[in-house]
């Protein structure tokens, strides 16, 4: 969504969705996983809304939806590329809202080079790199700085063209460059924008992006719909009727997604043909519309805000990278934009540099840029148990999670581990990730012994949310603080004690070191007040450096006050209001009945108390709403400002009408209809000219382990730059029309359950929780039981090339055959919610799963899958392994099965 | 015995069919009050599983919590809870919670208990001493200023300020490995 809109948050919130005319939920199955939001679904279906859900499975929320839709796991892009040809097909887009507020209108250069017309890959394909060079797919005459995803593409050859040595772009360290990963699909972004781009309003230019979109989609027929997914043509063509009836001035369809779209090799551009089809029928930014990711963590969102994630700091900011960012000025140069909120770049840096080295942070000093340890490639937590098991990551702190059992090949996970020095779980029971080397899978296959490992183990108890303070950011952008009820017992500790007195311990052995590596943490301002009778820091007080102060400690009210010359710190710019007047913004809790449905005075929402975002969007170019039943926000002529129900997400004085003087830069730059304010032009992007790695359009691509060649694009079955991993415990499978693939002939996806919570860590050890779903099971119907022999309430073994687990059956007409390249095709469903530990015990679906990753955010694909499956237990000790070998050769697998990136039948 | 007190009767002569109001009422029930009533505070709180973000109300009496309920004031959840958030009294003070740190040595078959201050200690003189060894200047001749000797992995369930200093740590650290769920 970053690289569509400009930031990479749900454009909406879950209240809103009652406002909609029509829901499509896909890739989420929210009734069971999101079960007190979809209140807000059934609310808009009392409403009138008719509710459409498309997922293999038929769940709770197909049970009360007007149409379920089944479809093959993996082929949404072809689902949804579809709907996006019918509504062009049709004349059925938001002509206005297109032309007005996305790039639609704008030309491509005529280097760009199209799937259809290359065989199913895009231009600037290095196959042998496996990399994308993407300069031929920007804008005539111009070089667009991406808002968010892979920003600094282009920087290379911008600072080489500066140093007068044009073309380094290809130079060696290329590889390590694309894959720096500055791409997240959560981003928050925008960057240099010439002050004018080429724009055909008529949209008849072949080259414009609306008529590149046309062209690419158009072999998106229903038949092509019907081959791929598996749906028949009058089901889809209904679904395409119902979104585009209730889409326009009138009325808005709504979008919500979970993980079902993200983990796979080409999640990224999943959500991407949801962006293009919502900017096309007119749904963003307006209420009732929108696309609402659905996370699965308290604060998943917060931890991609202010990121535990390796290649960004606070706010969406880019880690910087050794080979371009040498200096402040390069990242800036590299990293900012001309036009849009992104070019504040510099004030938001040098003010997180200001708040976490103070004084020390000075002009001369580039405000320290240099003690930011700099990435030389991706260094993804996949690539991270790679470099454990090949002996080159020797430290490891587990917090809050359960790669054992939770990350996909849980095997490597394990064996990671088990190559470490010293290793750090800090749970609130023994979870797997903590005991692997007593009681581990690899013990009893006897491929580990515990005597062997020389890994030490720390367990440290953790706190619980009754016994902290402190904020979570919910899935629609909001803050929400807690309370702390009570203090918590015995040695147990929130994270925030563990990691600012493990920093005033490093310090403190540390202190009068005069090597220059020691400096940052001897520097590092890390003075907290404490209080109660085990020290807790004060979490106020961190919210408080967050939210950032002026010259004089005054809070600050509005990241608009950040300034590059050191006079203002901000730890994290997006989140800067937060604590606005010195009052922790998030512990706001005016009751909703006391409020309007958009419950402004509830918590506080990024950025800027803004709750549903591009909201301009909701006026037309004039500033009046699109029609009264929709409008949101809107220009008060009488008032000279932007009014309305929400905070807009705009300039509010500047006028529907403005046109900035030549030569602005950053927001002054933007006119009066640039609704989409971090973007580099402005608008929306249908097209992505720079910030992704596979392309600036989706593409249908398989699944690295798909039964089915791609229809779509008969010489290109896979992304052909995803990222794939030739091991010894990750081997893939044969390519469909290989010897062998048969031997692997069904389709796994995992999926969550409501009783349970992602690897089980905080559900698996309760009583309540675990009666309610005490086992590992499969759902498979009734067709692929008698075809398998396998029972109901019995045992089936599931078999992929990593792995082998058993699973209690399910047989149930929930899971229904598809017809799929005229044959009937099987799929398997799996929650992924077990492991061995706990009250309620079972094989963990990640034993199945293989690394095979999205290019830009370096997601796992464990949403399609391939397997096999009988009935009875899986075998015990060394014969588990025997048999998953067993099934490699006889697969004829081998270290360069599925490993091409052209090609690949 | 008065027959005409018992409960089933009571529930077909007294307007309570469904047997779930003042027809099931004893000497004894009728003055049972709720958890609560009984609390000595209440906490405005946040359910820690999925980012619904559903509020809730955490009960406390005689400094231990005794209940947790949805909050109805949330424009979000309107007091609803699901199975999960309903659970979070037993996530909270259930019996599967440790309370003491846990030290397996190298090699070691079981744990060992150890004090909170010496692993502390343990663990700082791990990171220094694991950050020196892997501690790296340059690469392909560009300074690059980090440790590819630590890793870490976790932060969706945790709070926004602990992110913050963890990464605020682990980067003056010279760390890059940093991960969480959202990758996952």
């Amino acid at each position: 969504m970053g690289t569509s809109f400009g930031r990479g948050g749900a454009t909406t919130f879950q209240q809103d969705l009652q406002n909609a005319d029509c829901i499509l939920i896909e890739g989420s199955n929210m009734a069971e996983c999101h079960p007190v939001g979809f209140q807000w679904v059934m609310e808009a279906k009392a409403r009138g809304a008719t509710l459409i859900h498309v997922d293999p499975r038929y769940t709770r929320t197909s049970a009360v939806a007007d149409m379920h839709v089944p479809i093959r796991a993996g082929s949404d892009i072809a689902f949804l590329g579809g709907i996006v040809n019918y509504v062009i097909g049709h004349d059925a887009y938001f002509h206005d809202y297109v032309v007005a507020f996305t790039n639609a209108p704008t030309i491509v250069s005529g280097d760009f080079v199209d799937t259809e017309d290359l065989d199913g890959v895009f231009s600037g394909l290095d196959a042998e790199q496996r990399s994308y060079d993407p300069s031929s797919w920007q804008y005539e005459g111009a070089t667009v700085q991406a808002s968010s995803g892979q920003r600094e593409q282009e920087p290379d050859t911008r600072v080489a063209e500066q140093q007068g040595s044009p073309g380094s772009h290809s130079g060696e360290h290329q590889p390590s460059v694309s894959g720096s990963g500055r791409g997240t699909t959560h981003g928050s972004g925008g960057a240099p924008v010439p002050s004018s781009v080429e724009r055909d309003e008529t949209l008849q230019h072949p080259r414009c992006v609306f008529q590149i979109v046309k062209r690419h989609f158009s072999r998106y027929t229903p038949e092509m719909v019907e081959e791929i997914c598996g749906i028949p043509q009058d089901l889809f063509l209904e679904v395409c009727r119902t979104v585009a009836e209730n889409s326009g001035r009138e009325r808005t369809t709504a979008l919500a997604y979970a993980v079902g779209w993200t983990q796979h090799t080409v999640g990224a551009q999943y959500i991407r043909t949801a962006a293009i089809l919502q900017l096309l029928l007119g749904n963003i930014g307006r209420p009732g519309g929108g696309i609402l990711a659905l996370r699965g963590h308290a604060s998943i969102q917060g931890s991609t805000d202010i990121p535990t994630l390796y290649n960004l700091l606070p706010g969406y900011i880019p880690m910087p990278h050794a080979h371009r960012d040498e200096d402040l000025d390069m990242f800036i140069e590299g990293a900012s934009t001309a036009k849009g909120y992104w070019g504040g770049m510099r004030s938001y840096l040098v003010s997180l540099l200001k708040a976490w080295w103070g004084p020390h942070a000075t002009e001369a000093n580039d405000y320290c840029f240099d003690y930011l340890p700099r990435l030389t490639g991706s260094h993804g937590t996949y690539e991270t148990v790679m470099a454990q098991m090949d002996g080159g990551c020797k430290g490891y702190f587990v917090v809050g999670e359960n790669p054992a059992v939770g990350s996909a090949n849980a095997k490597m996970q394990r064996l990671g581990m088990a190559n470490l020095d010293w290793l750090v779980v800090r749970d609130f029971s023994l979870i797997e990730s903590a005991t692997w080397w007593k009681d581990g899978p690899e013990i009893e296959t006897g491929e580990l012994a515990t005597e062997d490992i020389g890994t030490e183990v720390f367990f440290f108890p953790a706190a619980a949310h009754t016994e902290k303070n402190g904020s979570f950011t919910n899935t629609q952008r909001m803050l929400q603080w807690h309370h702390a009820a009570v203090e918590p017992g015995g040695d147990a500790r929130s994270d925030l004690w563990f990691y600012y007195h493990l920093g005033r311990r490093i310090r403190q052995k540390l202190a009068g070191s005069t090597d220059e590596m020691d400096r940052p943490l001897l520097e590092l301002q890390w003075d907290y007040p404490t209080e109660g009778s085990v020290t807790e820091p004060s979490a106020d007080a961190v919210l408080a450096e967050i939210n950032g102060w002026d010259a004089e400690g005054r809070p600050l009210t509005s990241y608009e006050q950040l300034d590059e010359d050191g006079s203002t710190a901000c730890g994290c710019w997006i989140y800067c209001g937060v604590y606005a007047t010195g009052v922790n913004q998030a512990s706001r809790r005016k009751p909703g009945r006391e409020q309007s449905w958009v419950a402004p005075e509830w918590g506080w929402a990024w950025p800027a108390n803004r709750r549903i975002i591009y909201n301009r969007a909701s006026a037309d170019r004039d500033g009046k709403p699109w029609s009264e039943r929709k409008a949101y926000v809107w220009w008060d002529e009488d008032e000279a400002k932007w009014v309305g129900h929400d905070v807009p997400d705009f300039d509010p004085a500047k006028s529907p009408w403005h046109r900035p003087p030549a030569g602005a830069t950053g927001a002054q730059a933007l006119a009066g209809d640039d609704a989409f304010v971090m973007q580099g032009d402005g608008k929306a992007w249908l097209y992505v000219p720079a910030g992704l790695t596979d392309g600036p359009l989706p593409a249908h691509y398989e699944a690295q382990d798909s039964p089915f060649p791609n229809l779509l694009y008969p010489h290109q079955q896979r992304n052909p730059v995803r990222q794939v991993f030739s091991r010894r415990h990750n081997r893939y499978h044969p390519n469909p029309s290989q010897p062998g693939s048969d031997v692997f002939p069904y389709v796994l996806t995992t999926y969550r359950l409501t009783e349970h919570h992602t690897a089980g860590g905080m559900s698996r050890w309760l009583a309540y929780l675990s009666e309610l779903q005490p086992e590992m099971f499969c759902e498979v119907s009734p067709e692929l039981a008698a075809e398998r022999g396998l029972e109901h309430n019995g045992w089936a073994t599931v078999i992929t090339a990593r792995g082998a687990i058993e699973a209690r059956v399910l047989v149930t007409d929930r899971m229904r055959p598809l017809t799929v390249q005229g044959r009937v095709l099987h799929q398997i469903g799996l929650p992924y919610h077990w492991g061995p530990n706990g009250y309620a015990r079972g094989d963990a679906a990640n034993e199945l799963a293989g690394l095979s990753l999205d290019p830009n955010c370096h997601i796992q694909e464990v949403k399609a899958m391939t397997g096999d499956i009988r009935p009875g237990r899986r075998p015990r000790g060394a014969a588990r392994v025997e048999l998953v070998e067993e099934y490699i050769r006889r697969a004829g697998i081998t270290a360069d099965t599925g490993m091409e990136a052209r090609g690949g039948r | 015995m008065n027959i005409g007190k018992w409960p089933a009767l009571r529930q077909l002569t007294t307007n309570d069919p469904s047997g779930r109001g003042a027809a099931v009422k004893s000497a004894r029930t009728e003055h049972l009050t709720p958890r609560t009533v009984q609390a000595d505070s209440i906490a405005k709180s946040v359910c820690p599983y999925c980012a619904v973000g559903c509020g809730q109300n955490v009960f406390v009496r005689d400094k231990k919590v005794v209940h947790i309920e949805g909050d109805p004031d949330s424009p979000v959840s309107r007091g609803r809870l699901c199975p999960k958030g309903s659970a979070s009294l037993q996530l909270t003070t259930g019996d599967a919670r440790l309370y003491e740190v846990l030290y397996r040595r190298p090699h070691g078959t079981d744990w060992e208990a150890m004090d909170l201050d010496t692993a502390m200690d343990m663990v700082a003189d791990r990171v220094i001493k694991t950050r020196r060894e892997h501690w790296q200047w340059d690469q392909d001749g560009k300074r690059v200023r980090r440790t590819m000797g630590i890793a870490s992995l976790g932060g969706a369930t945790l709070d926004n300020e602990e992110n913050y200093l963890m990464k605020k740590l682990y980067t003056a650290m010279g760390a890059i490995q940093i991960e969480n769920q959202a990758r996952i």
